[in-house]
């Protein structure tokens, strides 16, 4: 039996929730006060996901570098391998959002999009 | 090998090299900051001292005085900004009162011009935000309020115009004593010269003393102040004292003449010459004594302090400032023990120490010697029709950088490229008031930057904000 | 002089969305003056996903969601100028600007909405003892040279406040490599958000100390370390509670400033709590014809809420022109006060002319302090008419009544309405 504290991330309350794991699954679920945050809970300890966002360098545009983000959620422990693999690209201007920057990024399956656009000078 | 080299460039160090730029000497001015004014000349009340409080018969008294009345012509042959906007000196206890009496005497007795005693309705009629509690104040009309860096600049860069050299980031290490010359080893190398004035602010003892027996000790007070918004910067028209102390002239409330109002300065001798920082206790200290202040009408608003900062006076035991070729070195010349009323002085030391240096090696006239220099144009202060001539002739005059003092790129480019012109961003900020606004830089900064990038043609990571070992960047992203 | 009907003074989210709306509202002479080199204003650096969940009913980041705006405003032919700076705003709504290009010019606008937003509070607010080296930078100040300039600003942080600015940053400085040590938070609970507490924080193991401040800040040249200690109820530091961090930057999360610098020269009246206008149900402030949106007229948690105030602002600058300018029509019938108590520190609008009401009407507040379990109470004069339990309510978000129209037509001799938290 493993036990796993959150804080829930779905309104300001950040009710503290405890789960309770045995053989990764998820046995109890307490602490939560509404059906959100135990949805919240449950995915957390499976399967946490965030989005990623950073930037990437840019040649001959007006700024010097693009923002971009994973197009959809990531596994939360692919988050620095999927830096890793930004932080070498240069691009050249001009990009627009949208753009696939790298595509399935990390082997994850999702895309690094490009969330704004860049002209060329 | 220099006929002359001036270790300081602060306001004694720059008035020097001015006055000395009249005279056909091979003159250097030597720092280990990379900017005029970065020492004691850097942060203190900016007051122009009348002179009633020196002791008469003092060095002080006379050169206070006299610098008083050289400050004001300077102005307009240098273009750096000045107001004479008096001082007062306020008693709120009918007991002390005689304190006054005492003060103007004083006052008389150094030459100070106008002095009078204001009785209670006048004062209050003078300024409305004084406490009710005022008995009556020693007014001294021919005070008045100045930038110190404004000031060395504009000396600075009439001398270099003249013909002076400025080394920054130059720091002297050892001074030795050679054969009618003086060798001056520095980080940069060792410097030759005939003579040597030492304008070196708190390390005036450390050079003195290495050429002389005769010992001196040189004690940094710390002065901390708070500076509040431009909101509050007519408060007070005049320059507000308590009665004074006997660690000087007590804490002051006083317009800036960039238009703020600043309270302070706190004095406590320290250590360390370069303890610059503010502490904890003094500025609840100053908080407490400004926002319960009993020389004001109210309390004054907290939230309105933009920013503390501190500064260091060089305080000689004696309080008396020393001008003198030294004893034991000839052709060693000291400027030492200049704390206030320094500021006002510095002028009138430079006549007189170089007077002494006159006396000595009578350097023939510079006869292209040019007295004037026009300061850097601040937009904000010209009219509409003169901001769209500016901006016709240089669009960069049209470009904001400053949100909050509204200062241009243009001004920026001048504060740059002008003779010992800005290095940094302190440098910038100190020249063309950038960053010195309510948001304190947040937006301005990497704006900033990218235009001293541009024109000192250097990466922005080697953009510092005071000279060697205050970069701003560490680096670019995604490099190691 | 060049005139148009509706001049808007910034660019950023509340700019644009106020333009828009004005545009669909049928006035056509609209001019949108900004002073940076994009549409968009902050968001541009808000590379961060997390905005546009109430406009758009999807997740954007900055950029994503300042960009749907921009274009808006291009299909419908907007005109805007950049690199501009707005110099001065007179009473009667002469607007003064500057540029490279045209110099010094002045524009006759029938109709002002100000939507400059707000700046960061800086480190002189503070008060922080210590020295001035390089390295201590304000968290948005950061967030540029880092997110639009590509550099670094140091690589050992610590963070003083947890505003969601800062929170952001601590997270962005660690994807570009840098060890964030802690974030200290004078208060004993967050300004930001709980998500950003987890996300930004938690899931790097980056520590929050609630009630620390930094208390003195060392290195002569460039930032060497910081000490924090923690505080008392009193917010001052409790001695021997103090810890050492080495690190080369400090930054700074402690607020942000609605930027009225140009209101105060319209003669705008201000409210000292929110430091924006005091504005009435149209969002126009006392002077007549300018009207106020966004972060300029308070700080807002989330940009959606911004876009909406905005566009009423835009509609009502609209109405105004269309209705009112020129034509002496005063705005006519009962006009009812809004007052914030017991725990609610403001209210936006503070008054509302019966006749100018919508049908329904968002008030948004903010409370004091944190508060649990407690109700929103809604008073017409002396009775409780609203009473909304919430389980929880923090000062760092942004709470929000709706007001019927008819509820309060209905209710004889109504003078004021009042906001407030109850126990119960």
């Amino acid at each position: 039996m493993e036990k796993r504290e959150l804080t829930c991330i779905g309104c300001p309350l950040g009710c503290q929730i405890t789960v309770t794991m045995e053989n990764g699954e998820v046995k109890d679920v307490a602490g939560y006060t509404c059906a959100r945050g135990e949805k919240y809970a449950r995915e957390e300890v499976t399967n946490p996901t965030r989005t990623v966002t950073s930037i990437v360098r840019v040649e001959g545009g007006n700024l010097a570098a693009v923002s971009v983000k994973t197009k959809e959620v990531i596994p939360k422990a692919k988050i620095f391998d999927i830096l890793e693999e930004i932080k070498p690209v240069i691009v050249k201007a001009p990009v627009k959002i949208g753009d696939v920057i790298i595509p399935n990024v990390a082997g994850t399956g999702v895309d690094v999009v490009a969330t704004k656009n860049i002209e060329a000078v | 090998m220099y006929d002359i080299i001036v270790i300081g460039a602060g306001v004694v160090g720059t008035c020097v090299a001015r006055e000395l730029s009249k005279y056909q000497a091979n003159v250097c001015v030597i720092d280990k900051a990379d900017d005029v004014a970065s020492g004691t000349s850097k942060a203190n009340s900016g007051i122009v001292h009348a002179g009633y409080d020196c002791k008469p018969g003092t060095l002080m008294a006379k050169l206070n005085v006299r610098g008083n009345e050289l400050l004001y012509q300077l102005a307009e042959e240098l273009d750096f900004p000045i107001k004479k906007n008096g001082s007062l000196i306020v008693c709120t206890i009918e007991s002390e009162r005689g304190k006054l009496d005492v003060l103007l005497d004083q006052a008389n007795a150094n030459g100070v011009p106008d002095a009078r005693i204001v009785e209670r309705d006048e004062l209050l009629e003078m300024e409305p935000n004084l406490t009710p509690n005022a008995v009556a104040a020693l007014y001294v009309p021919t005070g008045g309020i100045i930038c110190p860096f404004n000031l060395a600049i504009a000396m600075g860069e009439n001398a270099a115009v003249n013909g002076v050299e400025f080394k920054f980031e130059t720091e002297v290490k050892n001074i030795v004593k050679k054969d009618g010359y003086y060798e001056l080893d520095t980080n940069k190398g060792v410097l030759e010269t005939k003579a040597v004035v030492n304008a070196a602010g708190v390390y005036a003892d450390v050079m003195h003393n290495m050429v002389s027996d005769k010992k001196m000790k040189i004690v940094a007070r710390k002065g901390e102040y708070l500076l509040m918004d431009k909101e509050l910067g007519d408060y007070f028209k005049a320059t507000i004292f308590p009665l004074p102390g006997p660690m000087g002239k007590g804490v002051l409330t006083a317009p800036t003449i960039h238009g703020n109002m600043f309270v302070g300065p706190s004095a406590t001798d320290i250590e360390d010459k370069e303890g610059v920082n503010t502490t904890q206790e003094i500025i609840d200290d100053l908080v407490q004594k400004a926002s319960a202040s009993h020389l004001t009408k109210d309390r004054l608003p907290m939230n309105k302090v933009i920013t503390s900062f501190a500064g260091l006076r060089a305080h000689e035991e004696h309080h008396e400032f020393i001008v003198e070729e030294v004893a034991d070195a000839p052709g060693f010349f000291d400027a030492a023990g200049i704390e206030s009323p320094g500021l006002t002085s510095s002028p009138a030391i430079a006549e007189m120490l170089v007077g002494l240096i006159q006396d000595k090696y009578n350097f023939p006239k510079n006869e292209n010697f040019i007295a004037k220099r026009k300061g850097i144009v601040h937009m904000e202060d010209l009219s509409m029709e003169e901001k769209n001539e500016m901006i016709k002739k240089n669009p960069q005059y049209g470009n904001i950088v400053c949100r909050c003092e509204m200062v241009t790129e243009g001004e920026i480019v001048d504060a740059i490229n002008r003779p010992i012109g800005a290095r940094s961003l302190d440098g910038v900020k100190r020249r063309t008031r950038q960053g010195m606004g309510r948001c304190q830089a947040g937006f301005c900064t990497p704006r900033t930057m990218e235009i001293l990038s541009r024109e000192l043609g250097i990466p922005m990571t080697e953009i510092t904000k005071k000279g060697e070992g205050s970069n701003m960047l560490v680096g670019k992203i995604k490099e190691d | 002089m060049k005139s148009y009907d509706v001049i808007i003074v910034g660019g950023g989210p509340a700019g644009l969305a106020a333009a828009i709306s004005a545009k669909k509202e049928g006035i056509d002479s609209i001019l949108i003056i900004e002073r940076d080199n994009q549409l968009g204003g902050i968001l541009n650096q808000c590379i961060h996903n997390g905005f546009g969940l109430h406009t758009f009913k999807e997740e954007l980041t900055g950029p994503e969601y300042a960009a749907r705006f921009i274009e808006q405003a291009a299909e419908l032919n907007i005109e805007y100028k950049l690199h501009t700076m707005v110099c001065d705003i007179s009473h009667d709504k002469v607007v003064t600007v500057m540029n490279r290009e045209e110099g010094m010019v002045m524009y006759q606008a029938k109709a002002v909405i100000l939507a400059m937003g707000c700046r960061e509070r800086p480190r002189g607010a503070l008060n922080i003892p210590g020295y001035r080296p390089a390295g201590i930078y304000s968290a948005g100040t950061a967030q540029r040279l880092v997110n639009i300039e590509g550099f670094m600003p140091g690589k050992k942080v610590v963070i003083l406040g947890s505003g969601d600015i800062g929170l952001i940053m601590a997270r962005r400085m660690t994807f570009e490599g840098a060890k964030v040590q802690c974030v200290a938070e004078v208060m004993p609970y967050s300004g930001g958000l709980k998500r950003n507490i987890v996300q930004c924080l938690d899931d790097y193991d980056i520590p929050l100390y609630l009630s620390h401040t930094v208390i003195d800040i060392e290195g002569k040249d460039r930032l060497t370390g910081v000490v924090i200690a923690e505080v008392g109820p009193d917010r001052k530091p409790i001695p021997g509670t103090e810890m050492h961090y080495d690190c080369d930057t400090l930054l700074l999360s402690v607020g942000l400033i609605p930027e009225n610098e140009l209101s105060k020269k319209a003669e705008v009246e201000m409210s000292p709590i929110t430091n924006g206008p005091i504005v009435d149900e149209s969002l126009e402030t006392n002077v007549e014809g300018v009207f106020a949106c966004g972060n300029v007229l308070h700080v807002h948690d989330l940009v959606d809420y911004v876009s909406e105030e905005a566009a009423l602002a835009g509609k009502n600058a609209a109405q105004y022109v269309k209705e009112r300018y020129g034509k002496d029509v005063q705005k006519s019938g009962e006009v009812i006060e809004i007052k914030a108590t017991d725990g609610a520190r403001y209210t936006v609008p503070t008054s509302i002319h019966m006749d100018n009401m919508a049908d329904l009407l968002t008030v948004r507040f903010r409370v004091g302090n944190v508060f649990k379990d407690s109700y929103i109470s809604v008073y017409f004069n002396d009775e409780r008419v609203q009473h909304r339990k919430k389980q929880v309510m923090a000062p760092g978000e942004m709470e929000q009544i709706i007001l019927k129209k008819k509820a309060l037509e209905d209710f004889d001799g109504l003078k004021t309405i009042t906001v407030k938290i109850e126990e119960e």
